[in-house]
């Protein structure tokens, strides 16, 4: 199975795990996130969101992410499902899973594909809410939940980073 | 001269549509055609303008603005990213 999908289908959470660890008997421990639409962002009522992405550059930097992540925290399997298109309050957006030998790197690895996804993958999020259509702010908290892995996002920031 | 084909995403795809071609002289930074497309006037200066929270992509990999261009590259100019 590929390690990165984007996609406009649901995903099945379940079936998802299943195959991540299918055969791999080295494993003990799985974490999975799933990133959901909220109804409400920034004080506003949102009815319904719309993802856009970077063809071609997702895949990419995606598959780049599951690298370090592999590398850094000895993952045996890893999984990232992000959906694109319109979306509703309640959907899913996004599942990143993985499978290791211990429950740290299980939950580190998870942790770590999530933060960076945020701030380094081109995904962009427009909502539609009672006062119009609004594309969303980076913020800069996810930016510092890169730095806590030692990597400087520069994606929030006002400027783009020193050059 | 050399030509790159330009992509834009998100609220700059919607100012500034979604891709076209730009040449400029051989040798020319992101920042360079950063700044080619200022000087068209709007709606360029506005969405491109210094201080603007723009980030680039060369040949589909995050870049400084720094980086050089060659024939044939794809450059992208898109606003902070919102996934996950």
């Amino acid at each position: 199975m590929p390690r990165v999908s984007i996609q406009t289908e649901d995903f099945d959470l379940s079936a998802e795990v299943a195959a991540l660890r299918a055969g791999l008997a080295g494993v003990g421990a799985v974490v999975s996130f799933v990133g959901t639409v909220r109804d409400r962002n920034d004080g506003a009522a949102v009815s319904a969101m719309t993802l856009e992405h970077y063809p071609g550059m997702t895949e990419k930097a995606i598959e780049a992410m599951v690298d370090q992540a592999v590398a850094r925290f000895g993952l045996l399997a890893a999984r990232v499902v992000h959906r694109v298109g319109p979306l509703l309050p309640l959907d899913q957006i996004v599942l990143v899973a993985v499978a290791a030998a211990h429950r740290g790197d299980a939950f580190q690895g998870c942790e770590f594909l999530m933060d960076y996804l945020k701030t380094q993958a081109p995904f962009w999020k427009k909502e539609d809410t009672p006062q119009g259509s609004r594309w969303v702010d980076a913020r800069v908290a996810d930016d510092a939940a890169l730095a806590r892995w030692g990597i400087a996002a520069g994606n929030a920031a006002g400027e783009a980073p020193a050059s | 001269m050399i030509t790159i084909q330009l992509k834009f995403f998100a609220s700059l795809r919607e100012a500034l549509g979604a891709e076209q071609a730009l040449s400029l002289p051989a040798g020319s930074s992101i920042s360079a055609a950063r700044a080619a497309l200022v000087a068209r006037g709007e709606p360029f200066a506005g969405k491109l303008a210094q201080g603007r929270a723009v980030r680039a992509a060369l040949n589909q990999q995050l870049a400084e603005e720094s980086a050089l261009l060659s024939d044939g590259d794809e450059l992208a100019f898109f606003p902070p990213v919102t996934g996950g």
